[in-house]
Order: structure tokens, then C-alpha cells, then sequence
């Protein structure tokens, strides 16, 4: 698109409805999304290209140019090198680009927060305005690190932890998976399981802590069973409304080409509900590692919320922070996990990617 | 020319409705709709928006287990929607042979579908990654592949662009010759009606206030005296025969 100088003041918009090669083929424009219309800017004599197309919808993209213009008027008006004497200006210079050149990639340039973060710490700690006992320098963090996993301290604590957190997943979303499909593919389901976990969801988890201490002992049951609960709620609140939000148009079309239930369940719905059972997936894992330390920092003889509690106890700010950084990573790796089964799981969606 | 239908036997039909009555709250839709299709007719059926036509084709279609009446419609009849309503989550293969069985033979049938679509190409791809009229031609060939005595259309062109909905019109009538399924097209599309269709009817207050067999010789042109004369009465009929563009 060429640039309007200001010695060619006269600027014409023709809108040609379909090029005449493509208009034979018009699923090709329409797979474009949809607009058979194009919009050219040419420059030049007013009488060489003066006519302006009125079909219907050409009239429209026009219009759209103008209001743009009109928007834009603070900035542009005033000069005469983007602005044309009838008070046109080019839409290619104020329509978004996207800007994909950079050298560095995309997951780098996302790190410059984190690195910010920990330089912007670094200076802090050393600056001495603050004590190493309020806020410990990140090499004495890096040290106590090291120190906890050369004699193998943090690895025992974790493996403990980690196990609780996977049972407490695995039997907590086939409980609200199973919870959902009962709820959600049928009323009577519906009528027992909903209300229920509607209350239990309305419930903090940290509030039942007590009853599971009375009713489990300090064992490993009150403590699975914590995170237990709250991803089976995660994971049902989010299925049961998704399996409730399946189009149902698609499930009338299914039916109507001869689709039984059992099928319609297997190839409609729960292909439908995928991506809220992937959203609860999420949400459950995030409520998994909350409800671990709820559980770990009351009762637990190993785990990290037991490293987390002596380390407050005997003061080692070092090691809180550590912990606070395995907590970090392995929330993300969590998080890292879902994004990748929803990348292989959800392909037939495209959604926008912020760009 | 109009065609009593109440004098027609019903032994030689596909489809036999007598007195269907439809009535949401107050409000009657379909009050005493009697209507026959023969076999391999092709009928149109216009009327006013909120007239109640696609509420007799979900009626046909065994989608309204509401409707009053006698309703007798053959067991292999497929619809085609206003909207594709494709499976995003299935390969457009997939969707074409959706509540049949999974085999080599009606796979080799549903690309075979595709193929007078003109789609085999887009036998692997996702539904989404189709235009407007190729996710529709799609529609068309899922419900041609079961080989239906009884297709059903409700207004499916009726979301796409007008240069594609001529291309769409051409590919109906040939598939329509080749398979001779009886069809009701519902729509509010007075030329499309005229263009395709063996009859026309018009549904006005919940009944059929008239029905023309549409004398105009194949292949049709929108400019020829009958179909001037034909598509006039019909919008009188539609009450909107006054208007600049129905002259």
C-alpha cells in the first residue's frame, strides 16, 4: 500500500465487491472470513479512480474507514502528510500489525519478569537496608538449597508430599468425574449430587481440618483426604457445568442421524465438556497444593509444610524461601502438565493467542 | 396450478399429516396442517417468519415429541439445519458418518458423499477450518449418505453469502436428481422456492392457505413470464405483494 504524500492530496476509495477472478469462486472469499469486499486506496487524479462501489456492503466497509478516521482525528488531522484534503487517511498506516520479528523467543522474553524480580531482590539484600534475617540474600537461599538436597532432607520431604498429592488427585477427579457424569447426564443424578457439592464447594477446605483430625487421627487418611476433596470439587463444579453447556443443537443433530445415548455420551458430550473438565483440571491442581500445606502444617511428622513449620520455628528464612521456590516450581510444573494435555487434547479449537 | 391435498390417496405417499396441531402455551402454531408428499416430490414451503414452518419440519423430523395429530414420515429421512452443526471434535469424515456404523464400506460411502459434494479433499480436516458453504455442502453430505426417502431442509442456505447460495442451489438440484429423495425445504427465499421446488406452499396461520405446482420449465431462469407470474402470487399470498421489490 502506498504512503499519501502531500502533493497528492486527492485520495479515492474504490470497493470492489469480489475481485472478478475470485468471484467464481466463492467459497474461497468466503473462507476469508466471510467479506466478499475489499477495500483499495489509490492515490492520484480524483477522476481517475473516483468511482466508489454501492453495493451494500461496500458501503459499509467505507463507512468503517471513515469512523476510524474520525476516531483517530486528534492525531492525524493536523498533518497534511497522512491526511488528504476530503479528510481521508490510509488504513494500513492505523490498523494493528502483529509483531513477530523479534530474534529472542517468545518463552525467553517471558522470563524477564522472574529475572527482574530476583535482581531487584539481590539489590535489596545488599544494599543493607535490610537484615539477612528479614530478607536473605539469593546465594545464601541457593546454599541452603544445595545444603537440603546434598544430604537428601528435601528430596524425603517432597517424595512424601508429592505422593499425597498424587493420590489425593488421582482418587479426587475420578470421584468428581464420577460425581459430574451422575449429576450432569441425568435429573435425578442431578437432584442428589449438586446441592451437596454446591455446599462442600461454599465450605473452605481449611474448615474441615478439624473434623477430618477427629474423625482420621494424624494419619495419612485426614491429609489425602483434604486434597481429595478439594479437587473432586474443582473438577466437578467445572464438568457438570460444561456437560450442562454442551450445544444443544449438536445433541438434537446427533439424535436426529440415529445417535443413541450411549454413543451421543461417548462422541457429543463428553467430547464437548473436555474443555471444562480441563479448566477444573487446573483449578484442582492449584487447590491440591493449597490443601497439602492446610494439611501438612497442622499434623505431619515429613512432608514440606512440616520443613516449612520447623524452618519458622528455628528461624531459617533461608530455607522458608526455598521452600517457597519448590512450591513455585511445582506449581508450574502442574500448570505446565495441563497446558500440554490441553495443547494434544484440545486441537480442534483455535483461540486467540494475545497477539 | 393449485393441488388439494385432503384429495390425494395416501397410500403412494412418503409423507401423510392430517390435522397437526401444534400450540406453545396460547399460542397456536399449527392449527389443522394436512399435507401429502409423493414420493421424490420436491416441496417448498414458504410463509412469514413465526409462521410455524420450521416447527412442522421439527414436527416431520421427530424433534417436537409435542405436535397433535396424524403424522406418518418415512423412518429414513435426514435433516440439514440451518447451521452446519458439525462436531467441532470430529474430522469432517467422521461427521459425515455420524450414528452409522464405523467400516471400511461406509467410510468408502461417506467419501463418496463428500465426493459429489466435492469436498473429498476435506475429508481429514477440522470442521472449523471450513468456509460457511463448505461446512453446509458438508451438512447436505451427511444426510444424502444415508440414502433418506425423506430429506428434510430448514432454510439451510439461509446464513450464506448470495454468491454462494447460487452455487449451493445448483448442487442441490443435481444431488436431488441423482438420489430422488422426497424433500421439504423450508424457507422464506420465494425465488430459491420457485427455482427448485416441484410445489409450493404457503403456511399462513397454521394452516396451508396455498399450494401451487410450479409450472416453469427446467432449467429455470429467474427472468421467465411463469416464474414472474408464480413468484407474484406468492408474495401477495405472503402480504408483501405491494412492495417496490415484488413487482
Amino acid at each position: 500500500m502506498q504512503s499519501i504524500s502531500g502533493e497528492e492530496r486527492t485520495v479515492a476509495i474504490t470497493v470492489i465487491p469480489g475481485a472478478p477472478a475470485e468471484a467464481a469462486d466463492c467459497d474461497h472469499l468466503d473462507h476469508k472470513g466471510g467479506s466478499a469486499v475489499r477495500a483499495l486506496l489509490t492515490v492520484g487524479d480524483h477522476d481517475e479512480q473516483s468511482h466508489a462501489s454501492t453495493s451494500g456492503r461496500g458501503e459499509l466497509i467505507v463507512a468503517t474507514i471513515l469512523d476510524k478516521a474520525r476516531r483517530t482525528t486528534p492525531d492525524v488531522a493536523d498533518t497534511p502528510e497522512t491526511t488528504g484534503a476530503s479528510g481521508l487517511i490510509d488504513p494500513t498506516a492505523i490498523s494493528r500489525k502483529t509483531r513477530s520479528s523479534s530474534r529472542v523467543p517468545r518463552s525467553a522474553q517471558r522470563l524477564l519478569g522472574p529475572v527482574l524480580l530476583v535482581v531487584a531482590w539481590q539489590l535489596t539484600a545488599s544494599s543493607g537496608l535490610s537484615g539477612e534475617n528479614v530478607l536473605p540474600r539469593p546465594l545464601s537461599v541457593l546454599t541452603a538449597a544445595w545444603r537440603l538436597i546434598a544430604n537428601g532432607e528435601l528430596q524425603e520431604h517432597m517424595t512424601i508430599s508429592l505422593l499425597r498429592v498424587g493420590n489425593g488427585l488421582l482418587i479426587g477427579i475420578v470421584l468428581g468425574l464420577v460425581l459430574a457424569l451422575v449429576s450432569g447426564l441425568s435429573r435425578v443424578g442431578e437432584n442428589f449430587v449438586d446441592a451437596n457439592m454446591e455446599i462442600l464447594r461454599a465450605v473452605p477446605n481449611f474448615a474441615l481440618v478439624p473434623l477430618l483430625i477427629v474423625w482420621f487421627g494424624i494419619s495419612e487418611t485426614p491429609k489425602v483426604l483434604l486434597i481429595t476433596l478439594a479437587v473432586a470439587v474443582s473438577i466437578y463444579i467445572n464438568t457438570f457445568s460444561a456437560i450442562r453447556s454442551v450445544d444443544a443443537g449438536l445433541v438434537e443433530a446427533a439424535r436426529s442421524f440415529g445417535v443413541q445415548r450411549r454413543e451421543l455420551i461417548r462422541r457429543v458430550i463428553l467430547p464437548g465438556a473436555l474443555p471444562g473438565f480441563l479448566i477444573g483440571l487446573r483449578l484442582a491442581l492449584t487447590g491440591a497444593w493449597l490443601s497439602l500445606i492446610f494439611a501438612e502444617t497442622i499434623n505431619a511428622k515429613r512432608g514440606l509444610g512440616r520443613m516449612m513449620s520447623d524452618a519458622r520455628e528455628y528461624f531459617q528464612l533461608d530455607v522458608v524461601f526455598v521452600l517457597i521456590a519448590v512450591y513455585a516450581i511445582l506449581g508450574l510444573l502442574s500448570i505446565f502438565i495441563v497446558r500440554a494435555l490441553e495443547a494434544r487434547l484440545l486441537t480442534w479449537r483455535r483461540s486467540f493467542d494475545g497477539n | 396450478m393449485a393441488t388439494d391435498v385432503t384429495e390425494r390417496t395416501a397410500l403412494d405417499s412418503v409423507v401423510v399429516a392430517r390435522g397437526v396441531r401444534r400450540v406453545f402455551g396460547e399460542q397456536v402454531v399449527l392449527d389443522g396442517l394436512d399435507l401429502d408428499i409423493a414420493p421424490g416430490e420436491f416441496v417448498a414451503l414458504l410463509g412469514r417468519s413465526g409462521s410455524g414452518k420450521s416447527t412442522f419440519l421439527r414436527a416431520l423430523g421427530a424433534l417436537d415429541p409435542d405436535v397433535e395429530g396424524y403424522l406418518r414420515v418415512p423412518a429414513k429421512q435426514a435433516i440439514v439445519f440451518q447451521d452446519p452443526r458439525l462436531l467441532p471434535w470430529q474430522k469432517v469424515l467422521t461427521n459425515v458418518n455420524i450414528g452409522r456404523p464405523d467400516n471400511a464400506r461406509t467410510r468408502a460411502e461417506a467419501l463418496d458423499a463428500l465426493a459429489e459434494v466435492e469436498l473429498e479433499s476435506k475429508a481429514k480436516v477440522w470442521p472449523r477450518t471450513l468456509s460457511g458453504g463448505e461446512a453446509q455442502r458438508v451438512a447436505l453430505a451427511r444426510a444424502l449418505v444415508r440414502e433418506p426417502q425423506l430429506l428434510l431442509l430448514d432454510e439451510p442456505f439461509g446464513a450464506l453469502d448470495a454468491l454462494t447460495r447460487i452455487r449451493m442451489h445448483g448442487l442441490l438440484e443435481k444431488l436431488v436428481a441423482k438420489h430422488r429423495p422426497a424433500v421439504l425445504l423450508v424457507t422464506h427465499d420465494v425465488d430459491e422456492a420457485i427455482l427448485l421446488a416441484d410445489r409450493v406452499i404457503v403456511l399462513t396461520d397454521g394452516v396451508i392457505s396455498l399450494s401451487s405446482q410450479v409450472e416453469v420449465p427446467r432449467p429455470r431462469g429467474r427472468d421467465s413470464r411463469e416464474f414472474v407470474a408464480l413468484r407474484r402470487r406468492l408474495l401477495t399470498e405472503l402480504g408483501v405483494g405491494d412492495q417496490p421489490d415484488a413487482r
